[in-house]
Parts: C-alpha cells; sequence; structure tokens
C-alpha cells in the first residue's frame, strides 16, 4: 500500500502542488489524469525525492520515505517510468536493465522480463539510444520492474508512442500487476488507455485533486471535460 | 630526405617511434585518470598534475626507503600500489569536502582546483624541497637492448609500456565489465534516472573521482622511471593531458587511448625534423583543425537524436 499525506512542492516562490492526500492499494491501478501544466510530473517526481517537498508523509507498506533520496526511495519498493523514458542510449538494453538490479546480488536479469518484453531480448546488444518509442518505452519499464518494486509510478507512459504499442503496454501493463500484484500508480491524458488499465482515475488540477471515479462508475464526459483545453 | 638516407630515416622513424611509445604511456596514464574525471564526470580538475607529482614524490620516498632497507630490486611495484593507494585517499577527501559541493559549477569547479594544484604544489615544495629528486630505479629497470646495432631500447621504457597495458585493461575491465563501471556510466549519462533506478550518485561520484586521482598517482610512479620530479612537475602535463581527452572524445576510452597515440607520435616524429615547439605547434594545429570538423572528438557516440 502507498500512503501520500499533504504532499505540497513549490518552485521557489510558487506552490504547484498543494497539499494532496492519496491512498493506493496493493494490487490496484490507479491513474491521475490533467492536462499539461496541472503538476502530474511534479507530483511523480517529488515522490521519487527527485524535486525537494514540504511536509508530506509518504509510506510505502507502513515505510516511511521522508527525507530519503531516489535511491533509498527505490530499496524500500518504489519503482519510476519517467515521462520521455529516459533511458541511458549509450548503453546496451541489458545494461540498461541491469541498472536496476542495484538490490540483487547478481547481474542475471529475472526470466519474466524478456518474457513480458521478447523485443528487448532480441536487441538485447543495440544500444538504448537506438530504440524505437515503443521499444524505448518497453525498456524503460522493464528496468524499472527488475528492481522489484512495491510501487510502479509511470509518467504518460503513452505519450509520442504510436496506438499499435498504446495497446502493447496496457497489456504488459495488466499482466504485470497480475503476475506480481502491485499498486501501479500513471499519470496519462488517454482516457481509453486509462480505462484499460486502472481501477481508479483522480483528475489533477492546478496541484489539487477535483474530482474522483472508479472505473465501474467513470463520468467520461466529465473527465474529458478537464481534460480539453 | 632532409639529407638522410632511406635506412637512416628507417632507423630514426624506430627510434623517435619508440620515443613516442614512451610518451604515449606516460600520457595515456596521465589521461586515463583524467577521462574518467572529465571525460566520464565533467570535473574540470586543474589538480590532476598534482596527483600525479603525488604517486611520484611517493615512489621517490619509498625508493629511499628501500635504498636503505636493501629492497631495491622489489619495492617499485609496491611504489605503484602506495601511489594508487595515496592518490586514491586523498582524491576521495577532495571530492567529499570540495569538488561535490560544485558540481553544477563547472567554472568554479576549474577555480577551485587551480587554487588546489597551488595549494599542493606549495605543500610539495615545503615537504621536499625545490629541487627536482629522483627514484633509485631497481637494477632490472636499467639499461637497454638492442635488436639491430643501431635501435637502443631503453628497459624503463618497455616497463612504463607494460604498466600502461595493464592500467588500461583495468580500467577497461572497471568500466565496461564491473557493476561499478555500470554505475558510473549511468550517473554519467542521466545522474536523476541513475538516483531513480537505485544507484547511490554520490558514492558513485567519490569513487569515480577518486578512481581518477589514483591512476594518476600510477602515472606519477611511471613518471619516476624516465624522469626527474619536482613540485611542478604535474603541471608540465595537465594541457597534453585535457588535450588527448578532449581530442578523442569525452567519454571514449577508446579515444582516449588513440588519441594520446597519435598526439605523442606526431609529436616525437615531428620534434626530430623540426625544433620541439614547432613540433607541438604542428600537432596543435592539425587537433585544432580536426576538433573544428568533429567538436565532440574523435570517437563520439553515434545516437539516434
Amino acid at each position: 500500500m502507498f500512503e501520500i499525506e499533504n504532499l505540497q512542492v513549490s518552485y521557489g516562490q510558487s506552490q504547484v502542488i498543494h497539499g494532496l492526500n492519496f491512498t493506493a492499494n496493493k494490487n490496484e491501478t490507479l491513474a491521475i489524469m490533467g492536462r499539461n501544466g496541472m503538476g502530474k510530473t511534479t507530483l511523480f517526481k517529488s515522490l521519487m525525492g527527485i524535486l525537494p517537498s514540504k511536509t508530506t508523509k509518504a509510506f510505502v507498506d507502513g515505510v516511511s520515505l521522508e527525507g530519503n533520496d531516489s535511491y533509498q526511495r527505490v530499496a524500500k519498493g518504489l519503482a519510476y517510468v519517467p515521462q520521455g523514458r529516459m533511458i541511458f542510449p549509450n548503453m546496451t538494453v541489458q545494461e540498461n536493465i541491469e541498472t536496476g538490479l542495484e538490490k540483487s546480488k547478481t547481474r542475471e536479469i529475472p526470466e519474466d522480463i524478456y518474457a513480458l518484453f521478447p523485443v528487448l531480448y532480441d536487441m538485447r546488444k543495440r544500444k538504448g539510444g537506438n530504440l524505437s518509442g515503443g521499444q524505448q518505452q518497453q525498456l524503460a519499464i522493464a528496468r524499472a520492474l527488475v528492481t522489484n518494486p512495491k510501487v510502479l509510478l509511470l509518467d504518460e507512459p503513452t505519450e509520442g508512442i504510436q496506438p499499435s504499442i498504446i495497446k502493447d503496454i496496457a497489456k504488459v501493463l495488466n499482466e504485470i500487476r497480475k503476475m506480481r500484484e502491485i499498486t501501479i500508480i500513471v499519470s496519462e491524458q488517454v482516457l481509453s488507455f486509462t480505462m484499460e488499465i486502472a481501477d481508479r482515475i483522480i483528475v489533477i488540477d492546478k496541484g489539487k485533486f477535483i474530482h474522483e471515479d472508479t472505473r465501474d462508475n467513470v463520468d467520461a464526459a466529465k473527465i474529458k471535460g478537464y481534460l480539453s483545453v | 630526405m632532409f639529407g638522410y638516407s632511406m635506412a637512416d630515416i628507417g632507423n630514426i622513424m624506430v627510434m623517435q617511434g619508440f620515443s613516442g611509445l614512451s610518451m604515449f604511456t606516460v600520457l595515456l596514464l596521465m589521461a586515463l585518470g583524467l577521462a574518467i574525471i572529465f571525460g566520464q564526470m565533467g570535473v574540470i580538475n586543474m589538480a590532476h598534475g598534482e596527483f600525479m607529482t603525488i604517486g611520484a614524490y611517493t615512489t621517490v620516498m619509498l625508493s629511499k626507503v628501500a635504498t636503505t632497507y636493501g629492497f631495491v630490486n622489489y619495492y617499485f611495484v609496491f611504489a605503484i600500489i602506495l601511489a594508487f593507494i595515496l592518490a586514491f585517499a586523498l582524491g576521495y577527501f577532495i571530492e567529499f569536502i570540495m569538488i561535490r559541493h560544485l558540481y553544477k559549477r563547472p567554472l568554479d569547479t576549474l577555480l577551485a582546483t587551480w587554487g588546489l594544484s597551488l595549494v599542493m604544489q606549495q605543500s610539495f615544495r615545503s615537504t621536499f624541497g625545490a629541487k627536482e629528486v629522483s627514484a633509485e630505479l631497481p637494477e632490472w629497470m636499467l639499461g637497454s637492448f638492442k635488436p639491430t646495432p643501431d635501435i637502443d631500447i631503453p628497459i624503463n621504457g618497455v616497463f612504463v609500456m607494460v604498466l600502461a597495458l595493464f592500467v588500461t585493461a583495468g580500467v577497461y575491465m572497471f568500466m565496461y565489465r564491473s557493476r561499478w563501471g555500470l554505475r558510473v556510466r549511468a550517473t554519467v549519462q542521466n545522474r536523476v534516472m541513475a538516483g531513480a533506478v537505485g544507484i547511490n550518485t554520490q558514492k558513485v561520484d567519490r569513487v569515480t573521482f577518486a578512481l581518477g586521482c589514483g591512476i594518476a598517482g600510477i602515472a606519477g610512479a611511471a613518471f619516476t622511471t624516465i624522469a626527474s620530479t619536482g613540485p611542478t612537475t604535474g603541471t608540465l602535463y595537465i594541457v597534453d593531458s585535457f588535450m588527448v581527452v578532449v581530442f578523442g572524445g569525452a567519454a571514449s576510452l577508446m579515444g582516449t587511448i588513440a588519441s594520446a597515440f597519435g598526439i605523442a607520435q606526431a609529436q616525437s616524429i615531428l620534434q626530430f625534423f623540426m625544433t620541439s615547439s614547432m613540433g607541438k605547434v604542428s600537432t596543435l594545429l592539425v587537433i585544432v583543425g580536426i576538433l573544428m570538423m568533429k567538436p565532440e572528438g574523435l570517437f563520439a557516440s553515434k545516437l539516434r537524436k
């Protein structure tokens, strides 16, 4: 379970996240939706300890993340797939995945990773920077998964990806949740993709949560209204 | 050509080529440390030469102890190890108290490390005196062998070459075959993301900087076999070392090797046919020309943009 209490983030004098609270359960996929500039990426970066946040209490299965750097948060069970993938371009696909094996005693990549992403096995000797956008996204997810997370954070995983690959990503995320029973939190702007994976949808607007629906009772028109410019 | 017969030219090329190889090995050892610190971490360490001087003084001091206690023939291996350990330890300490506060300020780093180099030079002067000192070389390192009557190859030069070969192989294994190397490369390519996959990037920085300094220490130990050591010895090589790293392509180990080889050989052969300064100037002009066409250096990575 992942719990956040009173998350506040500022860039200098300007506050962008205003006291957010939420809980995401084990084996639940939570989607946070909002337009560009509403605070989704800032929220994820602060959850990962990349951006400093004020007066925040964060817990993974009851273990506090307060004051922890990113690498300590990873050790406690958070994993992050950032917007734009941010794979290591000069490393091979295999090396990219191996960077996530800090907790593991060996450099052996678990078999289920290549089973989930067979294309990565075929391209394991290629440099990450030479992969297509969709392949890089799969690589970023694989790299996060080998950290053996309890909570997987994905920041706009469909951004810049062609529609057929988006369907594959949705399928893989559902498979991951089924196999590992982890918490998945995803930020998105594409409602159709979100509907395929999320149990719950929260809408963020100017750093505040303004609407929440479960998948079964989703008010699609209202959410689309929030997402349109 | 130049009043020499073809046979003379052949011998000159071999001798100057070997002299260039000696210069190549010292340049390579210096530049390898710098390739890690500047090429991988982006830190302009103007005090890199002084870490080499630490290695050189360590060797000189140990040679004195070895002469006193009669183990001159064996001390050099210990001197190399000790030179590495001392330079590594000081590098680790300097990273902790100074460099880590300056990572996002390259110009401040340049100024601070330049200041550090001056402090270190004065410390050497106060401790060891202003005069140059030499290490007592083991007997097996003295003399030369002659493959032909006109060619004379010094044994100490061969030793430094073998040492450079081992250190280069060690650095390659560290960077491309070890977990630490993976951490270093990940941190260099994307520091934020390296942290977000679980790598303690601050620890990586400290070890990487210290390793670069440690290799400079080994370069210093090797340097004592071909020249004497003074407080400002390190400054003689710092410009050439930066040139090697930039010309080779900052983050490329192969580039560093190729660049050190090219620069050393060009200088060595040109210096025979021209004056020493003209040889250096000609080499520099060629490097400037190539860098204008390939600003990322000889071995820049080709990636999808």
